[in-house]
């Protein structure tokens, strides 16, 4: 079946760094996981996100980090839109806003996302972007400039830190069973 | 202190949090129903990761729906082998609200057959599930990890959200339809308006517009952002639903000093026929502002139009017609149900004499996976929810959203038509 496990979560860190890929307003789950795709991860992750960024399946490397603009995974509830970013290596996203179930299934498989207003035309492509997650702050090396966002909600962060909805539910049916 | 809304009323009677039902803040709250899909899949892969196997329960099988819609039936073996999977993870769980290939598209099923009532709070693995709020239903969409939780545990987070208000006013011209409404509000107001908020629609339209309609605007309200899209509370939903579940429920309403984060008056008196252009929903037209647009193909259905109404305006605008010969039109009913109304009064009659082809309801043409996709250069004009690039098949077709009344003219003229001309 064409689902990966979270065994592609990275171990959470407070403070990441990586190369930028910047991705605009409103990109929809379609294009990070096209619809006739959905049972063939291999095609999925030779296309994901083409149609936006031509070379990014290609190009795109282990700990890159997406910069995005407003209402970022707009669209399906389709988890492997989540699932193939963190497939192909991307460790955080920022962006100026996320979409509803987007941001749930982010959280959901402990990936970092920050909310920044503004921040899409604070970076190019191939900037090296430094974030700390808990602070919400992050840092253009390349400009020198540093943004603070929304700081996640205590809840949230503690589900990122656990690893995800899957490792509180394991560690809670554990936790029942003694 | 001021009066509560909708989302506010419903999250607090379903918290198991001691926080304040204030936006921004995260409960845990306790879901009455959970709907899946083929997306079950990974909910039963997920499952196999509990240990010890024996608590691999879920937490209370008649508050699980699930049926498939998207594959249907499986166009390819990969599909089958997936059903196949489900089939057997339903029948060693118990689950007995299990309608296999059988009865059509989870929004439209699920009211049908009675499993949504005003005042519950619904999880569906589907993003359109904020279509139960017509009904008065507290109800959003999640993925399938949120999903896996909610299985097990019968419960989730949920942030409060904000509520803004469209206060809609004006009587409907003809062959404008509700979908022009919600469609015009993308236009004005972004696909982000409602991002992660609840809306309320109120208003006398509201008031007029059938049950149907109001399934249509809290549907599409999901690509406005929409977490829950409440319709009017009123006695239309109570009879509605009365007639399909003898489970009692009462309405929720806001109060009247409940807080809204913005209102918005819409007059649709003078409404014209709307369009979404590619590649993005709030990318609005007016049918009249367009040029010239060919179409290779009219699809009439879908979980946001593919009901009885929307079938009998086609059939209306088709009836002695025929659809251009340079046009594929697809209709595919939202249900069973729907499917059998049409063809016991004759609707089904005119819309394949008129050289549509009618499918089993299922999802497949809508979001590009089977039944009718786009080759490279191709325009549909579709009355479904979504126009993204690569939507319905290839990157480089074009699908531009309508009623199903501009759908069915278009599909005569064969090219983007205002349907008041029929």
């Amino acid at each position: 079946m064409a689902f990966v496990g979270t065994d592609i979560i990275k171990d959470y860190k407070d403070e990441l760094e990586g190369n930028v890929w910047v991705f605009p307003d409103n990109v929809d789950t379609d294009v990070i996981s096209p619809g006739k795709y959905l049972d063939n991860l291999e095609e999925t992750l030779k296309h994901t996100c083409e149609s936006l960024i031509k070379e990014f399946p290609d190009k795109v490397k282990d700990g890159d980090i997406i910069v995005a603009g407003k209402n970022f995974g707009c669209g399906s509830s389709r988890e492997t839109a989540a699932m193939i970013l963190q497939a192909k290596g991307i460790s955080a996203i920022v962006a100026e806003s996320f979409a509803r179930i987007f941001f749930r299934s982010a959280i959901a498989r402990a990936l970092p996302i920050l909310e920044i207003e503004g921040i899409c035309s604070e970076f190019n492509l191939g900037d090296i972007i430094h974030i700390n997650i808990p602070k919400a702050e992050v840092k253009n090396k390349r400009s020198g400039k540093t943004f603070q966002g929304q700081k996640i909600h205590p809840i949230l962060l503690d589900l990122l830190k656990e690893g995800g909805l899957e490792q509180k539910l394991i560690k809670e049916i554990k936790r029942d069973k003694e | 202190m001021s009066g509560k809304t909708i989302a506010e009323k419903i999250l607090a009677k379903h918290s198991l949090s001691d926080n304040p039902i204030t936006p921004g803040e995260i409960i845990d709250a306790k879901i009455d129903l959970i709907m899946s899909h083929f997306g079950t899949g990974k909910v039963l892969v997920d499952f196999r990761k509990i240990r010890p196997s024996k608590k691999r329960k879920v937490f209370d099988p008649e508050k699980i729906v699930v049926l498939f819609d998207h594959y249907n039936p499986a166009p390819t073996e990969k599909w089958a082998s997936v059903h196949d999977l489900i089939r057997k993870f339903v029948r060693k769980q118990k689950i007995k609200h299990f309608y296999d290939i059988r009865e059509g598209i989870c929004h439209q099923v699920l009211p049908e057959k009675g499993y949504v009532r005003p005042g519950m709070l619904i999880v569906g693995g589907d993003s359109h599930t904020t279509t139960y709020g017509a009904f008065n239903a507290a109800a959003c969409g999640l993925g399938s990890t949120d999903i896996f939780y909610a299985y097990v545990k019968g419960e989730l987070w949920f942030k409060v959200p904000e509520t803004i208000k469209f206060n809609v006013s004006g009587k409907l011209p003809k062959q404008v339809m509700s979908k022009d409404i919600i469609i015009k509000i993308a236009g004005d107001y972004s696909a982000s308006v409602a991002r992660y908020k609840s809306i309320e629609f109120t208003g006398e339209t509201m008031k007029y517009l059938s049950i149907a309609s109001r399934m249509t605007i809290s549907n599409f309200s999901l690509e406005l952002g929409a977490k829950f899209a409440f319709g009017i509370p009123d006695q239309k939903v109570v009879d509605w639903v009365k007639k399909r579940t003898s489970i009692p429920f009462e309405l929720v309403e806001a109060d009247k000093d409940a807080n809204y984060e913005d209102i918005y008056q819409i007059d649709v008196s003078d409404l014209e026929p709307q369009v979404s252009c590619p590649h993005t929903v709030d990318n609005v037209k007016p049918v009249s502002e367009l040029e010239k647009i060919k179409i290779n193909q009219a699809f009439l259905g879908s979980c946001t139009n593919g009901r009885y109404e929307d079938m009998e305006i086609a059939a209306k605008i088709l009836n002695g017609k025929k659809v251009h010969k340079d046009v594929r039109m697809i209709i595919t009913p939202a249900s069973q149900e729907v499917w059998l109304k049409m063809a016991k009064n004759g609707i089904s009659e005119i819309l394949i004499k008129s050289g549509a082809i009618i499918t089993n309801p299922n999802c497949g043409a809508c979001f590009g996976a089977h039944g009718g996709l786009l080759a490279p250069n191709e325009k549909c004009i579709s009355s479904s929810n979504r126009n993204f690039q690569g939507r319905m098949g290839s990157p480089a077709a074009e699908v531009y959203l309508a009623s199903p009344s501009t759908v069915a003219a278009s599909a005569i003229t064969g090219e983007i038509t205002d349907p008041r001309d029929f």
